[in-house]
């Protein structure tokens, strides 16, 4: 049903913009994610080819104070029929005027600062299947008026309608075990309390000092997993809980440092609790005079939960690399180690990108799970250690 | 004549009746090419930005630059990008001061993030270019000490020329040398000298027009890199002055819908 909605829209969006000022931009591109390891379900695969397209429609007018964007995205993948999904990216009407912007619709919201993990993001649910980073975000309907005065900005959002977090399917890689039941999600509340949520954030840059300070209300993005034994056949349930969460983002910028803070308490999900990362990022820019910057990051992550934290950075630190090289190419290596201060758990990441000609995209991603024992959560992921590969054609 | 009338007779004449140094007719020439800009308010224009290897390879970026006068500190700019395609829609935001470091932040699309930059990299590369951040961001009189050295013709336009040294942290140049026309009060020329003084690179800044019967804006500028052979030529188009920006649409919410 939304598929066909969204169909008559696209075309109703290409009729249009044949006629109008209508911009329009976005990538396709495709992917092969390999697995090192044997997988630990024979229903696992090695090799995963996808083919991903997003595109940008986007229309102003009234001066561009007003504007309609439609952003809907694709993603096929080989043998994970979970991560083959379709998703409205955006779909907003924005007004803006000397003190406030009213945006309705569709989109993504990012808050915070640090490098590691996201806790104070809390609008969009992750699109989990994209990418384990969390970075990656299903559109969330939305009525969002900031009011913007000299004392900062204040934000004020009514969630419309909850999306549940995708996991990867049966076949699909990088999953627990046992797998999580998507269809089976149970939810705390039902009906209208359900899909609603509302949340507020004051943000305010002051000299060197960016801050926000933000408070939502609603169904938790992150679902509690239950165990769930159905005719013998053990499952992963998820179970969305309503939830307090008070979160704090600061940035401190001084010179080649940037000091980092974000910092939140829930409440609602079991016992309230308080997490937070900090952490720095010092750069050293155009060593050597040919244009190359290394910034060293650094980050330590803590979960008053402990080990009972359903999270793998209960208690942890992130020592990273950054390379840009600011060549033409915009050629950049990114390079990081999550590691726990008690255990031998270690979790490696590599990130590197380099655009190909004017229009083309290469990214190149690996990741490595070391030590976990069988009490951590990253257990199951002991035998997914990967390297992505992505090429995309941007227009 | 006693001597306290000798001091106020010194004191009745401009300094420049007097031999005035190299340091002091530099400055005041700087100051005449700021005084005739000033006043501009807000500025919009579209860049085509040409980046040619040594081979002679081109590679091209579209950008639009927006830019607000802000008297008694220094401007503020949004630089949006249009290509390379893949990183469209990418802002940079700018609050230039005289005297402490400035304010800058990033837009980053595909995250839908906004990034406080560090605003230290002055010497770094812009967009691969070979303009470096500290060759775009707006000019303020207090970054530099100056010096007179003499005057000369090029390409049949009578300059003076300046000497120009950064007193701001994290340059890569320990001097510029300036070509300023004498009747326009425009700098027709640069050469930039690297950390261990030898010459870097050479900008010519060409075709100027003028605009609200006041300002000029070179509509063609070409920096030169002697030791790399890559060169960058600035194509700027549809300058206009007096849109009517305002601080707002030089703030964090307005860098996350620029186009």
């Amino acid at each position: 049903m939304i598929r066909q909605f969204t169909f008559i829209i696209i075309l109703f969006f290409f009729g249009y913009a044949k006629s109008n000022a209508f911009e329009y931009s976005g990538y396709l591109g495709v992917e092969s994610l390999g697995f090192l390891n044997d997988p630990l379900d024979a229903n696992q695969h090695h090799h995963y080819l996808s083919t991903v397209a997003e595109i940008e429609l986007y229309h102003e007018w009234d001066k561009g104070s007003q504007s309609i964007a439609f952003v809907p995205f694709y993603r096929y993948s080989q043998h994970d029929n979970q991560r083959t999904h379709f998703d409205i990216r955006e779909l907003t009407w924005l007004k803006a005027a000397e003190n406030w912007e009213l945006r309705l619709g569709f989109r993504k919201v990012f808050w915070g600062v640090s490098e590691a993990q996201h806790l104070v993001d809390i609008i969009n649910q992750s699109d989990l299947v994209e990418n384990a980073d969390t970075e990656d975000k299903l559109g969330q309907p939305m009525i969002n008026l900031a009011i913007i005065q000299p004392w900062g900005t204040l934000d004020l959002f009514f969630l419309t309608g909850f999306r549940e977090r995708t996991f990867t399917g049966k076949e699909g890689r990088l999953r627990s075990f046992p797998e999580i039941s998507v269809g089976d999600a149970r939810y705390e509340k039902k009906g209208i309390e359900k899909h609603l949520a509302f949340a507020l954030r004051w943000s305010h840059s002051l000299g060197d000092w960016d801050l926000g300070l933000s408070h939502f209300y609603g169904m938790s993005r992150e679902p509690s997993l239950i165990i769930d034994s159905k005719v013998g056949e053990l499952k992963l349930i998820p179970y969305y809980e309503m939830i307090h969460q008070t979160g704090l983002d600061l940035q401190v910028t001084k010179g080649s440092w940037l000091w980092k803070m974000e910092a939140i308490i829930r409440s609602g999900q079991g016992k309230t609790f308080f997490a937070d990362t900090i952490g720095f990022e010092y750069t050293l820019y155009n060593l050597f005079e040919i244009g190359l910057d290394v910034g060293m990051v650094a980050e330590y992550l803590y979960d008053s939960r402990g080990d009972n934290a359903p999270t793998t950075t209960e208690d942890d630190f992130l020592a990273g690399i950054r390379f840009s090289l600011n060549d033409i190419q915009s050629t950049e290596i990114l390079a990081g180690v999550i590691f726990d201060r008690r255990s031998n758990e270690k979790f490696y990441n590599i990130e590197a990108s380099r655009r190909l000609g004017d229009d083309f995209k290469i990214e190149v991603e690996a990741r490595f799970f070391r030590g976990a024992s069988a009490n951590d959560i990253s257990y199951f992921l002991r035998k997914d250690n990967h390297i992505r590969a992505a090429l995309s054609y941007h227009f | 004549m006693n001597y306290f009338l000798f001091i106020i007779i010194i004191n009745l004449f401009p300094t420049s009746v007097f031999a005035q140094t190299a340091q002091e007719k530099g400055l005041e020439i700087v100051k005449e090419v700021d005084k005739r800009d000033t006043g501009f308010s807000d500025t919009q224009a579209k860049l085509e930005m040409v980046l040619k290897n040594r081979g002679g390879n081109e590679s091209r970026r579209s950008l639009k630059m927006k830019t607000l006068e802000i008297i008694g500190d220094g401007d503020k700019s949004l630089i949006i990008f249009n290509t390379p395609r893949d990183i469209k829609g990418t802002a940079f935001l700018s609050f230039t001061h005289a005297l402490v470091p400035d304010d800058q932040w990033l837009y980053l699309p595909a995250l839908k993030r906004v990034k406080r930059i560090s605003s230290s990299n002055k010497s770094g590369p812009f967009l691969g270019s070979e303009y470096s951040f500290e060759d775009l961001t707006s000019f303020e009189i207090t970054r530099y000490n100056y010096l007179y050295l003499k005057d000369e013709v090029v390409d049949g336009i009578d300059c003076f020329i300046i000497e120009m040294r950064p007193n701001y942290e994290y340059s890569g140049y320990t001097r510029q040398i300036g070509w300023i026309d004498k009747t326009r009060y425009l700098i027709i020329k640069a050469e930039y000298y690297d950390r261990k003084d030898s010459l870097l690179k050479t900008q010519l800044f060409k075709n100027y027009k003028q605009y609200l019967e006041k300002y000029w804006r070179a509509s063609e500028q070409l920096m030169s890199n002697h030791q790399n052979g890559k060169s960058t030529e600035l194509l700027w188009e549809d300058y206009t002055f007096g849109v009517g920006l305002i601080e707002r649409d030089f703030d964090k919410n307005t860098l996350k819908r620029a186009r």
